[in-house]
């Protein structure tokens, strides 16, 4: 796989995560959707999702991701 | 132990606590109330001679054998259906009856072949034993008058064969048909001399008939009539051990008996707390694969897929191995190796894999095949009860007055269960399906489903909040519970949620395609209808939102109280042997056996307390990230025991590119499966047979599996295993499992009071065994839940992303079928085949009329991923626009077709949805032409070359 398909697919594993905490409210899926990360994905993937420009990604999503940076 | 037949009391266990006394042949006895006499008797060491008894099914009264004597009654009354009372007398040898015993015993001889010295039941026979316990001396009609002698035996069933001749027509065959298998193939055909054992119709025979094979007539048969073949073949055994069988997550206890170190048959343990003395095809008769031609019994490596194999030793093999371990550590680090544990090997085995790639291999990147089935339920049970795992035994079917069955077809993938819960259903409970196909029981002999609720693939989730939509809305939740039990805010927040007009089962028809009307008639019938159970599988799990429709099925038996009794709970039907062991024993990269996370400081601390090695801190890949990982260049060596990735992992070509890519493959199984095609170095593994261990079933029993035979390879998995982490500088030294469950148990809460010695003793024990629960627990959660209040969580409907369409208009899902295990490497390996010799895929009269399909034609199956050729069945099982496949042969390859889409939360693939054309074909694609070429040449052996 290239880089950006990498990107791309875990890019969908993101928004799939936080579309399915969307439920919860933005503030509290956003928390979880990174708390989910965190506990489930290998360190080289945490890498990838947040070392990569997040085109096609969702607005919790990507404070999601902004989060995992922090 | 020597050879005894299993003890036979002639009637049921009565379960009354009711105790009665009464006095049979001088003693005193005391039984429950309900117990026939002849049980009584028997059950104080006494004994009456009896052939149409046997204590699998009700008394029948037939035989004539068991008269006994009552004082104050008059006659002889047969003592099996006969209830002992208070104060009875009862006299079970007089010389009356002696007499009477005779003269029955010479009618039935008069008819019967005397060829008993040539009889493949000599000395294991209940008419010879009871000929020669009445003392039966000479048959006054002579042998000249009509009789059934010269008959022709029935041999069609691969494994055993029925012959009238022996046969004295007692009906335990077709009693057991009924009762214990509860399939009702079997008949009494015609009327007084001319009755005989039927399977179906006159035309029919017993392969071609409704018989599924499960071997329960021939257990209950007093003679030969009903016959194993290896018996007549082999002999009578000469000992036999206890141990577990390896198919299914039933966990089926089996007595394999023996000649020398020769398996004769497997006969099921009626001691067995699993499956109470039943069995099904695969188990009581699928163990030829042991000694099947294809087993590899010497280690193999090459250094690229694309030359043969090399037989060497296992020195050699095992430092190959390492070299490439340690070689691609050095250069690339611990996180470029992995592992995958195997739900068909011993939670030893599965323990020890884990700790070689997290303490040796030194990274977290192990996963197993529950992965790919029931990873969602560790997640969604977790979750919301606190533990990941299923709530109830067995046994606690025979308490529930509703079933629900969702995602699951236990009479193809749990025989054992499915016979279990179908007495229930004789007996009157109400059955709930919810599937898209009409599976077996919907409507079977004696069975009815109260409501099939045929969603479409996919909405399982909407299905299950419109039915909590009904029950909250209609007051029918059991608020009392809730609050005494469950979190109450969480429960408000879920109850609103559900509560949602957008919610009702009538919004939601036009997404779910079932009846509004006939969902909440079944809502109302979960939720009022007394102890409602819930019975899941593969068909809740293996969807893009599998963990959420977990999740929905606890809140489900929350809201209505079901949950911390016998009869009612939530349960998972585990696929494979020990997928439940597997995932106790830290299989997930993310956690340590026992569920703790590998971010637990104190946790990971045990471990390495124990192991004196240092653990990496962070979760590892799991199966599906590794292959993306290794196309990436950044995961390159795996060690893979028992299991078949390329045949069973969803989009076969994503596998083969992440095994192609890797430089070190390690294959440790039986055979040259599809996945070994791409190693570089083949350990032989051993078989269930040839091995000791535990295996941890659906309902969390811990069983014994017992070595009954010397392993064909040489060693067991787990001594393999050590073997290769020594290889690669491990000091391990294990002498036998018994040490290694002592270390899951000192570093496993859950497994805390267990040990080699208990299990001796006990037989089994269901986990948690700690100080709280020293017996352990058949039912979880009976006075609170393990992470205190039970915790509702909304689980919101979010349509997966497979989409049909004009392309591919159809939505394919896929299962398993009775005859065939998972990939069918060992099945397909047995006679098994004579029922099931190919995948089909079922496709709905109106489909197939449209594209000019007819029954049995081949067919070209393609979605966006791939597509394969397989053979058309027409039926009306499945519902317009769904068609459905199994995958069980590599021939078809159905996992060419299925999509990488997964479950959010765990990656569990979504095999039961894919979008799929079906258009008339001419023979297999050009993909499986390749593969065919493609595996003939990676399977190929060098030739030995000569010794000097």
């Amino acid at each position: 796989m290239s880089a950006a398909e990498t990107e791309e697919k875990l890019t969908y594993m993101v928004n799939q995560i936080a579309r399915n905490f969307a439920v919860r409210g933005e503030d509290a899926a956003v928390a979880a959707t990174a708390e989910h990360i965190k506990l489930f994905w290998d360190p080289r993937m945490i890498a990838a999702i947040t070392g990569g420009d997040q085109e096609d990604i969702s607005s919790i999503a990507r404070q999601a991701v902004e989060r995992l940076r922090d | 132990m020597g050879y005894e037949r299993q003890p036979d009391f002639g009637t049921p266990l009565s379960k009354s606590e009711e105790q009665v006394s009464l006095t049979i042949d001088g003693r005193e006895v005391t039984v429950p109330a309900g117990t026939s006499v002849m049980r009584a008797a028997r059950q104080c060491g006494g004994d009456i001679p009896s052939l149409c008894a046997t204590d699998s099914v009700k008394a029948f009264g037939s035989c004539r054998m068991c008269l006994v004597e009552i004082e104050g009654r008059r006659g002889t009354p047969a003592s099996c259906t006969t209830p002992a009372e208070p104060g009875m007398v009862v006299h079970t040898q007089t010389d009356r009856l002696a007499k009477l015993r005779r003269g029955v015993m010479e009618l039935y001889i008069s008819d019967h072949p005397l060829d008993c010295l040539t009889c493949s039941a000599n000395n294991d026979c209940e008419l010879q034993d009871t000929a020669a316990e009445v003392g039966l001396r000479d048959v006054r009609y002579g042998y000249e008058g009509a009789n059934h002698l010269g008959t022709t035996p029935d041999l069609s069933n691969p494994y055993f064969l029925f012959a009238p001749d022996k046969c004295i027509v007692c009906s335990r065959c077709v009693r057991a048909c009924d009762e214990v298998q509860g399939t009702l193939a079997l008949t009494v055909d015609g009327r007084g001399f001319a009755s005989l054992i039927s399977a179906g119709t006159r035309e029919d025979d017993f392969l071609s008939s409704e018989c599924v094979s499960c071997g329960a007539c021939v257990q209950a048969c007093p003679t030969s009539a009903l016959m194993e073949k290896s018996v007549k073949q082999l002999g009578k055994p000469e000992r036999s051990v206890i141990t577990t069988c390896a198919y299914c997550g039933v966990g089926c206890t089996f007595r394999a008996e023996m000649k020398g170190n020769q398996l004769v048959r497997m006969v099921p343990w009626k001691d067995g707390k699993a499956n109470r003395g039943h069995s099904c095809v695969k188990g009581r008769f699928a163990w030829g694969y042991a000694n099947h031609q294809d087993r590899i019994t010497s280690p193999m490596v090459r250094d690229s897929i694309e030359h043969p194999w090399r037989e060497v030793s296992w020195d050699e093999a095992l430092a190959f191995a390492a070299d490439r371990i340690n070689s691609i550590k050095a250069q690339d680090g611990a996180r470029a190796l992995g592992g995958i544990t195997s739900s068909r090997c011993t939670n030893e085995e599965t323990f020890l894999v884990q700790k070689l790639v997290r303490g040796v291999f030194g990274a977290n990147n192990v996963d197993t095949c529950a992965r790919v089935c029931h990873s969602p339920t560790g997640y969604g049970l977790k979750t919301t009860f606190g533990t990941s795992a299923g709530t109830q035994d067995f046994d606690s079917v025979e308490q529930s007055d509703v079933i629900l069955v969702i995602g699951a077809n236990p009479t193809d993938g749990h025989p054992v269960f499915a016979s279990r819960m179908k007495r229930r259903l004789r007996e009157g409970a109400k059955l709930i399906v919810i599937d898209p196909r009409r599976i077996d029981l919907v409507r079977s002999p004696h069975i009815e489903a109260a409501y099939h609720l045929p969603l479409q693939p996919g909405t399982n989730v909407a299905v299950l909040t419109a039915m909590a939509h009904v029950i909250v809305t209609e007051g029918l939740a059991d608020e009392e519970f809730v609050q005494e039990r469950c979190d109450w805010d969480e429960y408000q927040d879920w109850a609103r949620f559900v509560s949602d007009s957008s919610h009702s089962p009538e919004t939601l028809e036009r997404v779910t395609r079932v009846p509004a009307a006939e969902l909440r008639a079944a809502a109302r019938l979960f939720a009022t209808g007394g102890n409602g159970a819930i019975y899941y599988g593969l068909g809740v799990t293996e969807h893009s939102q599998g963990s959420s429709t977990v999740m929905a099925i606890a809140n489900l038996a929350m809201a209505t109280g079901n949950i911390g009794r016998p009869g009612v709970g939530v349960n998972p039907l585990r696929g494979q042997n020990n997928v439940q062991g597997a995932c106790d024993m830290g299989s997930f990269p993310h956690e340590l056996s026992g569920y703790r996370h590998i971010s637990d400081a104190e946790a990971r601390s045990l471990f390495e307390r124990d192991w004196g090695v240092a653990l990496d801190t962070e979760p590892g890949l799991r199966i599906n990230n590794m292959l993306d990982a290794a196309v990436d260049g950044t995961f390159k060596a795996i060690y893979i025991q028992g299991e078949d990735i390329l045949q069973s992992d969803p989009n076969t070509q994503h596998v083969a590119d992440g095994l192609r890519a890797m430089e070190c493959v390690i294959v440790h199984d039986l055979f040259l499966n599809e996945t070994a095609n791409y190693a570089h170095v083949f350990l032989p593994g051993s078989t269930f047979l040839e091995k000791n261990g535990t295996f941890t079933n659906a309902e969390r029993r811990i069983q014994p599996v017992r070595k009954v035979m010397d392993p064909a390879n040489g060693y067991e998995d787990w001594q393999v295993t050590q073997l290769l982490a020594n290889a690669i500088g491990a000091e391990w030294d294990y002498q036998h499992p018994s040490e290694i469950l002592d270390e899951i148990a000192r570093l496993t809460p859950s497994f805390a009071g267990v040990s080699w010695d208990m299990l001796e003793q006990r037989g089994s024990i269901q986990w948690p065994v700690n100080d709280q629960f020293p017996d352990g627990a058949p039912v979880m959660h009976v006075d609170g839940f393990a992470s205190g209040k039970g915790k509702f969580v909304v689980t919101e409907y979010v349509p997966t992303d497979e989409k049909t369409g004009p392309r591919f208009p159809l939505l394919l899902t896929t299962g398993r079928i009775l005859s065939h295990y998972n990939v069918g490497a060992q099945t397909r390996r047995t006679a098994n085949t004579a029922w099931h010799p190919e995948d089909l895929l079922e496709m709905h009269p109106v489909d197939a009329e449209n594209r000019g399909l007819k029954d049995g034609g081949w067919t070209r199956l393609a979605s966006r991923t791939g597509e394969t050729t397989l053979r058309v069945k027409v039926t009306d099982r499945v519902a317009p626009g769904v068609v459905y496949t199994t995958f069980h042969h590599p021939e078809t390859q159905a996992n060419v077709v299925t999509t990488d889409y997964s479950d959010w939360a765990t990656n569990c693939p979504e095999y039961k949805v894919t979008a799929v054309q079906v258009t008339p074909s001419n023979g297999p694609t050009d993909w499986q032409e390749d593969y065919v070429e493609f595996a003939e040449r990676s399977r190929r052996i060098a030739e030995q070359e000569p010794a000097e």
